[in-house]
């Protein structure tokens, strides 16, 4: 890993104690993290991986002796340093802060301030710690941000935050980071908001000028093939608490709690493909389809994809390669400049205004944010029950047992119908709106991106649910995806997209085997593996090709 | 409703007190009241007594009976010029949501237009052409405010209109209409509640403003703004009489705008959970 | 440069197609008074003869559209016709008066506008103490409350019980900057406590939709002390909002001059106004009218363009 593995004798620079940090959430105070120890050595990586609501980024925060707005450190001690950072005053944590411990945001792009330059936000820092003049803090920031592989290190710091790409920024947030040469950098999600293949770039940066610097770290995320490639050490967290502390080779080859193997396991679907008569009949066929916000400009061209019954036909690839647009197009939302799509043998008028209830009834879609695809102010059987009235005029007694049914076929309680939607967790709504679209019957789901916002066991869980109904029901699914492991998990057939083109498509068993179109070898290499040694040996082949 | 109630600050419930209070009075004003509205029954001014809980007015009459009756001449032209500008606004700014195209643009162009005047300046102007009589004054200031609700009530539905619920229900075939009155509607409502309190607030404001100026409710019909008007010279001797009506004036909006200030603290603080 | 440029000038055009707009509207108004404006103004026992002098004095007998442009062209060469109520010529009646407006008006924004701001920081920075709490009830009140209220308040305070200051403010240009000031002072005081309140309210909350924002923690992650981020990260992206808090207030100054004018018998273009509508004297509602609507639309025209130029993301474009 080229990282000196001895930091066994390394001074201990962080000791977290019993650590409980409060939440107020509009009436009482409740534990965010509870109880909570953690111990960080000069010079080691530690990677804290949880779901969403683990307290993860809590914890990673209170290393700084900070609690967010609407957030107290109730008890326990933070040592840094031989410092106890609990009984310092403002301004002594004021003075830590950003000079020995210092911060990477998730969002660079919200985390910048967009009125200053980015040099300006840099220089800040050090400046004001007293740490350097302005022209020796320029100077430091000229080499971090060529060796964080800048673009035009000397200008690139003269900008304001909007006229930088994100991955850019987020390199130069970790420049920012590192201005002061602290003893910790706290990394919270710092590649999460970016494509697959720009948090390559990011990763590499980081991994590089931490090693290079000797920099202690604590990495934040929720994907652990991405720590697993920086860390030393592993701290499972969930719901507050911790699940599993180790060294992370140990902790990947043999994690020690069933949490912890769940969140490694590849995402794999419990459910069987059902195999079925070999030439399965037609149900959607796009051909030539070209569109456009604007009649003259095309931000897809030349779209060609053909969906059989009881299939799955991924559409796969990066922010703006168009493939949300495609799903718009095959809905009417956006209609098409040229081309013809083909469903159930008919063909279907480019807007949706001119498509008749039939048609719009074997035709669902299920979005990317259950927490707005469903009316807060509706009850879960009016949601249900009006696809039923609507398309089939089921009403009344024969209505709730149709809903009944439905809930049941999602694996929801059936009383769950006399509940809104803000009382469900986001994997319950995402079942709501599967139930939603199995009630028009359908014969093609369009799923955008169903699971990205859902933590990766209720994603599994979602997946597995989509599987077994296609299994039961023979539902074709169109799913929109940027993630390539729910694509390995769902497709029969891939579509990979690019700038608003298909570049290769095909059954998934020939995407995924060599040889690869350029961009999807590019697109498939970049998704991180657990194997910890899987980024260098990466470089190492990107290097020599 | 009860639950809600119990959460409540003690401010929220002063002022749905006020509300309260105000609301009684309308309806039973003829009880409440000692005297006719515009009988006179004493001196110029007297001061209180047992007999004249406020005192008289500038030409004798019983002022504790004006302000009674001035609630509800008062507070009912407000009621009928909100709700008329809401009915007319809030649909004009669903409309122009849902719809969007030429016709959100016409609206807005036009919207913008007479939001561009100040309002008291162009009600001033309007009853100087056509004259002051209580019909006049409710259409007028009714058409000015509606553009306020429209621009409200647009942005509200705006913001619902984008989410991907209402994209399900054109996906489904839905019509607008249906559309309109079950998604957007709905979750509109709580924004546009708390408007209606902050219009009541301007609207009755306005009124009192202008029957101050003499330009709005004409005597001998009891009015909080035009009493305070015909008491004012009173002040100069050291009799309070004008202060009264105006007083009145200040608790309702007060007690309203702590009913707003609560709701619509409550909806950003659910925006945000 | 080019797109914050075009916004600017697209701003502008529709800023005077506005006005123009406006001063049709106005003309137009008057146009469609029930019946014969002569015969209605001067009443049903006006003799053929004054009734055709007085067509003639206002020019009834053109064509609309020309009498609009002669209305027009002559106002913007300072020519606003003349008095039905005595004849005398617009420009002379309303020129002092539109300068004590001003004068009452620019005071009160004197005094108002740094109070309004440094109010509202300081709620915005110890937000939900008790000194926030305390502004908050306070401002909630004072905007709740008619300008009328507030000024009989202060009469009654100020010159019925310790007969500090006139409650008639009457100035002329003989008087010497003290005794205007002494005048003034409780029209001001009026003023300002009703805009202050929306001001400071308003500011309160631009403020705290900054602070809440991701930069802000940023900074003080990176261990800025607290002053500095409140001037260095806070104003800067909160300056829009707040040039844009000003200068709507300012422009409700200039509506809320009118009812206090009329309480404190101030000779200003307000009262002026009140009084030509009472006696529909409509050359007179004319001229005020636009002035008063050509200054509101100029000010919200300077709020737009000011925080336009005062948005990062549009001043340095990619």
């Amino acid at each position: 890993m080229g990282r000196p593995l001895d930091i066994t004798q390394h001074k201990r620079l962080l000791d977290i104690k019993n650590l409980t940090i409060e939440g107020f959430n509009g009436r009482d105070w409740t534990p965010i993290i509870s109880n909570m120890g953690m111990k960080l050595k000069q010079g080691e990586i530690l990677g804290l991986i949880g779901e969403s609501g683990a307290g993860k980024s809590t914890l990673g925060l209170a290393a700084m002796g900070y609690a967010q707005t609407g957030c107290r450190i109730s008890s326990g001690t933070i040592q840094f340093d031989g410092i106890n950072l609990n009984a310092l005053s403002t301004n002594e944590k004021i003075n830590l802060r950003g000079s020995r411990i210092s911060y990477v945001a998730q969002s660079a792009a919200a985390s910048f301030n967009p009125a200053h330059k980015l040099i300006d936000q840099f220089v800040e820092g050090p400046v004001q710690h007293g740490l350097m003049s302005y022209n020796d803090a320029v100077e430091k920031a000229i080499d971090l941000f060529r060796r964080l592989d800048l673009p035009n290190p000397e200008k690139i710091g003269y900008r304001y935050p909007h006229q930088v790409s994100g991955g850019q920024l987020q390199r130069a947030m970790v420049a920012m980071a590192m201005a002061t040469d602290p003893d910790i950098i706290i990394f919270d999600e710092p590649t999460t908001a970016l494509d697959v293949t720009t948090q390559i770039e990011v990763l590499v940066a980081i991994k590089d000028v931490i090693s290079e610097l000797n920099t202690a770290a604590i990495y934040i995320t929720h994907d652990l093939a991405v720590v697993a490639q920086l860390a030393d050490r592993i701290m499972v967290l969930r719901n507050g608490k911790l699940v599993e502390e180790g060294q992370a080779r140990r902790m990947l080859d043999s994690p020690k709690k069933d949490y912890t193997r769940r969140l490694l396991a590849v995402r794999s679907l419990g459910e069987e493909k059902l195999r079925q008569e070999k030439d399965p009949s037609l149900v959607l066929e796009i051909s030539g389809v070209s569109a456009g916000y604007k009649k003259s400009e095309d931000i897809v061209k030349d779209i060609n994809l053909k969906v059989h019954r009881r299939k799955t036909v991924a559409v796969v690839g990066e922010s703006g390669s168009g493939k949300t647009t495609v799903a718009r197009i095959v809905t009417g939302l956006l209609p098409s400049n040229r081309g013809q799509i083909t469903f159930l043998g008919d063909t279907l008028s480019p807007d949706l205004a001119s498509r008749d209830k039939d048609c719009l009834q074997r035709l669902q879609m299920i979005y990317q944010m259950p927490d707005v695809a469903l009316n807060p102010r509706q009850k879960i059987k009016t949601i249900i029950g009006r696809p039923l009235s609507f398309y089939f005029g089921t009403k009344g007694q024969k209505a709730t047992e149709r809903i009944e049914e439905l809930l049941t076929m999602v694996e929801l309680p059936v009383e769950y119908m006399h509940r809104y939607p803000a009382e469900l967790s986001g994997g319950e709504k995402q079942r709501i709106c599967i139930a939603r679209a199995l009630a028009a019957q359908p014969d093609l789901i369009i799923c955008d991106e169903v699971t990205s916002a859902l933590d990766q066991l209720v994603a599994e869980g979602i997946l597995n649910l989509l599987q077994r109904l296609q299994n039961k029901l023979g539902i074709s699914y169109l799913f929109i995806t940027h993630d390539l492991a729910t694509v390995k998990a769902i497709a029969d057939e891939i579509v990979v997209m690019y700038k608003g083109r298909i570049v290769e498509q095909g059954i998934k068993k020939d995407i995924l085997k060599p040889p690869h179109h350029d961009y999807t070898q590019l697109l498939l290499s970049s998704v991180p593996e657990m194997d910890p040694d899987w980024l260098d040996n990466l470089l190492e082949e990107r290097a020599a090709a | 409703m009860l639950n809600l109630l119990k959460q409540s600050p003690w401010s929220a419930r002063i002022g749905l007190f006020i509300i309260l209070v105000n609301l009684t009075t309308i309806f039973l004003a003829p009880y409440i009241a000692p005297y006719g509205e515009t009988d006179l029954i004493g001196d110029v001014w007297a001061p209180m007594s047992s007999e004249h809980l406020l005192g008289t007015d500038q030409l004798g009459r019983d002022m504790f009976t004006r302000v009674v009756y001035g609630a509800r001449n008062t507070i009912s032209i407000a009621l009928a010029i909100v709700f008329l500008s809401f009915g007319v606004g809030c649909s004009l700014g669903l409309i122009a949501a849902t719809l969007g195209g030429w016709v959100d643009q016409v609206l807005g162009r036009f919207v913008d237009i007479i939001m561009a005047f100040p309002t008291l300046i162009f009600a001033l102007m309007v009853l100087s052409v056509v004259g002051t009589s209580i019909p006049t004054l409710i259409v007028v200031i009714a058409i000015l405010d509606s553009t306020r609700v429209f621009r409200v009530s647009r942005a509200v539905a705006m913001d619902i209109e984008v989410q991907d619920f209402v994209e399900v229900a054109r996906l489904r075939g839905e019509g607008l209409w249906w559309i309109m009155r079950h998604e957007i509607l709905p979750n509109a409502m709580p924004p546009l509640i708390a408007e209606f309190g902050l219009r009541f607030c301007f609207v009755f404001l306005f009124i009192s403003s202008l029957s101050f100026l003499g330009l709005g409710i004409q005597p001998p019909t009891a009015d909080w703004g035009s009493m305070v008007r015909e008491n004012a010279g009173a002040i100069s001797y050291g009799i309070y009489s004008p202060m009264y009506p105006a007083t009145a004036i200040a608790f309702l909006t007060i007690g309203v705008n702590l009913v707003v200030d609560w709701m619509l603290n409550r909806s950003s603080l659910l925006r945000t959970q | 440069m080019n797109t914050l440029a075009s916004m600017i000038t697209k701003r502008i055009v529709f800023g005077l197609l506005t006005l123009i707009t406006i001063s049709l509207l106005i003309f137009v108004g008057v146009e469609a008074l029930p019946g014969d404006l002569a015969e209605a103004i001067l009443g049903q026992n006006a003799t053929p003869e004054t009734v055709q002098a007085f067509r003639n004095e206002l020019k009834l007998d053109l064509p609309a559209h020309e009498r609009y442009f002669s209305w027009i062209g002559s106002f913007l060469q300072g020519d606003l016709g003349n008095s039905l109520a005595n004849g005398r010529p617009i420009a002379e009646v309303i020129g002092w008066r539109f300068i004590n407006s001003l004068i009452l008006a620019g005071t009160t924004a004197f005094f108002a506008i740094p109070v309004a701001i440094i109010l509202g920081l300081l709620a915005a920075i110890y937000r939900d103490s008790w000194f926030d709490k305390f502004i908050s009830i306070s401002t909630l009140s004072a905007i709740s409350l008619p300008e009328f209220f507030v000024a009989y308040i202060l009469i009654a305070l100020f010159s019925v019980q310790i007969m500090l200051f006139p409650s008639i403010s009457n100035i002329n240009d003989q008087m010497s900057f003290l005794q205007i000031a002494h005048a003034i002072f409780l029209p001001c005081l009026t003023l300002t406590l009703v805009v202050v309140g929306h001001m400071m309210r308003m500011t309160r909350a631009a403020i705290i939709n900054v602070l809440s924002s991701p930069f802000i923690e940023m900074a003080q992650l990176k261990g800025i002390p607290r002053r500095r981020i409140i001037i260095k990260h806070a104003l800067p992206n909160a300056l829009s909002p707040i040039i844009n808090v000003v200068i709507l207030n300012l422009a409700y100054l200039i509506v809320g001059v009118v009812v206090v004018e009329v309480v404190f018998v101030y000779p200003g273009l307000g009262q002026l106004l009140v009084d030509a509508v009472s006696k529909r004297d409509l050359p007179v509602v004319q001229a005020s009218g636009l002035i008063f609507a050509s200054t509101y639309v100029v000010l919200n025209l300077t709020a737009d363009v000011l925080s336009m130029l005062s948005n990062p993301k549009l001043r340095n474009p990619k």
